[in-house]
């Protein structure tokens, strides 16, 4: 069945597009296998990482960017994340709500998912999925997530451009530091750019930007005169990279579609930026070095889980360690010398 | 595959069709189905059938569960049925009808391949247990 399914994929058959993202998320038996065949057929998407605090308009947005792409004859594949409960694993996944413009039109593939693969899978179930996504044909791909907490972050690793959404009055300067996510962000998009504070958002962005940038305490703006006395001496060092992305902020509203052709120029830069530049390559060996990596950790784990088993479970071990026969290093070492003894005697 | 094997959750699409604004009923559906651990991709309000469609291939679901109050189920409810039809998915999902129907259109709708119809009462156990017995294998 799976080599159909391949088959029916690459020949465009979007249920075909849709099952094969199930087993990837579901991890059937042989998903394995059609992710590697599908490998090969990769490449030539696009991948656009939308990310933001719930409500800062993220569906919206991507709803509105869809039909864009499609005015100009491209395809699109949307991946939603939601969370999921982490006690029933129940969701209730609701962006499809807002992407009402590309009623009918199958070649805006929404494909709404859950948090559920919590043990660091979310972010292999997104990445493959993506890869459905791009094997299909797909020449623009959006995968759109809460921006909030680790998990998160690693899912829009797997973009090649990440968009980060700010809503106006979001909090100070120490609530976007915190977040963590001026880092991860290529382009920055004020949406409800009409609300109040959104110029203040705009300025504190702004600033936030130009610090990290310098990566030092050279301000610009707020001490204008002294800024330049220092440039003015000569100081080489602090010269900003003219090659280096300096990320855009970007004002939208989205509702009303307003500052979205400012978003597809940005988008359409940095593309050309990464494309000019060799990090789009550089992205990409991280990516996959990433991706292997974190294969090998879940399949070590899959396997000393079988090895535990074989022992008879943790509970006896964690027994032990409570009546201070043993302690955790120690378990821990038990149970993985059998491999390090394999590894050993192969290397020879 | 068994759908309801370890590791693979039930996922299912909680729709509003047509002119209809009334998704109390929907919305404690989507919540209970939640919590009985089911994946629910809500479709909002005021859904073509097309966009039914649509919804209920790209995201795969298990389970299409049409929300009408409005009394237009005889007209939207086979343009979804075709529209599954059309993909190749009305084999194997399986497609509840919720609202006010009248005996006689209900006899009509299973005809037509819809599993069971839920009428005002019906309770939320009883719809989780029907999904789960019922969920189609794939």
């Amino acid at each position: 069945m799976s080599e159909d399914l391949l088959e029916d994929l690459l020949a465009g058959d979007h249920r075909a597009l849709a099952r094969a993202i199930t087993k990837i998320e579901n991890r059937e038996s042989g998903y394995r296998e059609l992710v590697s065949a599908l490998h090969q057929h990769t490449g030539s998407a696009d991948v656009i990482g939308v990310t933001g605090s719930p409500g800062a308009g993220k569906s919206t947005l991507v709803d509105k960017l869809a039909a864009a792409y499609r005015e100009r004859g491209l395809t699109v594949g949307i991946i939603a994340i939601d969370p999921a409960s982490p006690f029933t694993g129940g969701a209730v996944l609701g962006d499809r709500i807002r992407m009402a413009s590309n009623v009918g039109d199958m070649d805006v593939f929404v494909r709404s998912m859950s948090a559920r693969g919590s043990l660091g899978g979310l972010s292999t179930a997104t990445s493959d999925a993506v890869k459905a996504l791009d094997a299909f044909g797909k020449d623009k791909i959006v995968i759109e997530t809460v921006g909030a907490g680790q998990n998160e972050i690693d899912v829009v690793k797997a973009a090649d451009t990440v968009a980060v959404l700010v809503p106006p009055g979001s909090g100070d300067d120490v609530q976007m530091l915190k977040a963590g996510i001026l880092e991860i962000g290529d382009l920055f998009v004020v949406n409800k750019a009409d609300l109040d504070g959104a110029d203040r958002t705009v300025q504190q962005l702004r600033e936030m930007l130009e610090y990290g940038r310098d990566a030092g305490p050279t301000p610009t703006g707020h001490h204008g005169a002294e800024a330049l006395a220092g440039q003015a001496d000569g100081a080489g060092t602090a010269e900003p990279d003219p090659d280096r992305w300096r990320p855009p902020i970007v004002e939208t509203v989205a509702t009303r579609e307003e500052g979205l052709g400012a978003l597809l120029d940005a988008l359409a830069d940095h593309q050309a930026y990464l494309d000019e530049s060799s990090e789009r390559e550089a992205r990409e060996r991280t990516r996959y070095a990433e991706e292997v990596r974190t294969l090998l950790r879940e399949d070590l784990s899959e396997l000393l889980e079988e090895e535990i088993e074989r022992h008879g479970g943790l509970d006896r071990f964690v027994e032990r360690i409570e009546a201070r026969e043993t302690d955790p290093y120690t378990v821990a070492d038990e149970l993985l010398e059998p491999l390090v003894d394999c590894v050993e005697h192969r290397r020879g | 595959m068994v759908a309801q094997q370890e590791g693979q959750t039930i996922r299912c699409l909680v729709a509003k069709v047509g002119l209809d604004g009334h998704d109390r009923g929907a919305h404690v559906i989507a919540r209970a189905f939640r919590d009985a651990g089911f994946e629910v991709i809500y479709s909002g309000l005021h859904r073509a059938p097309e966009e039914v469609v649509q919804a209920a291939v790209q995201e795969d679901v298990d389970v299409v569960g049409i929300s009408i109050l409005s009394g237009a189920h005889d007209t939207l409810v086979p343009k979804i049925m075709d529209g599954l039809a059309e993909y190749g998915a009305d084999e194997d999902t399986l497609v509840l009808v919720g609202g006010i129907i009248p005996d006689e259109d209900e006899t009509e709708l299973k005809e037509l391949g819809v599993a069971e119809v839920f009428g005002p009462g019906a309770s939320t156990e009883e719809m989780i247990e029907f999904v789960r017995s019922n969920v189609p294998e794939r």
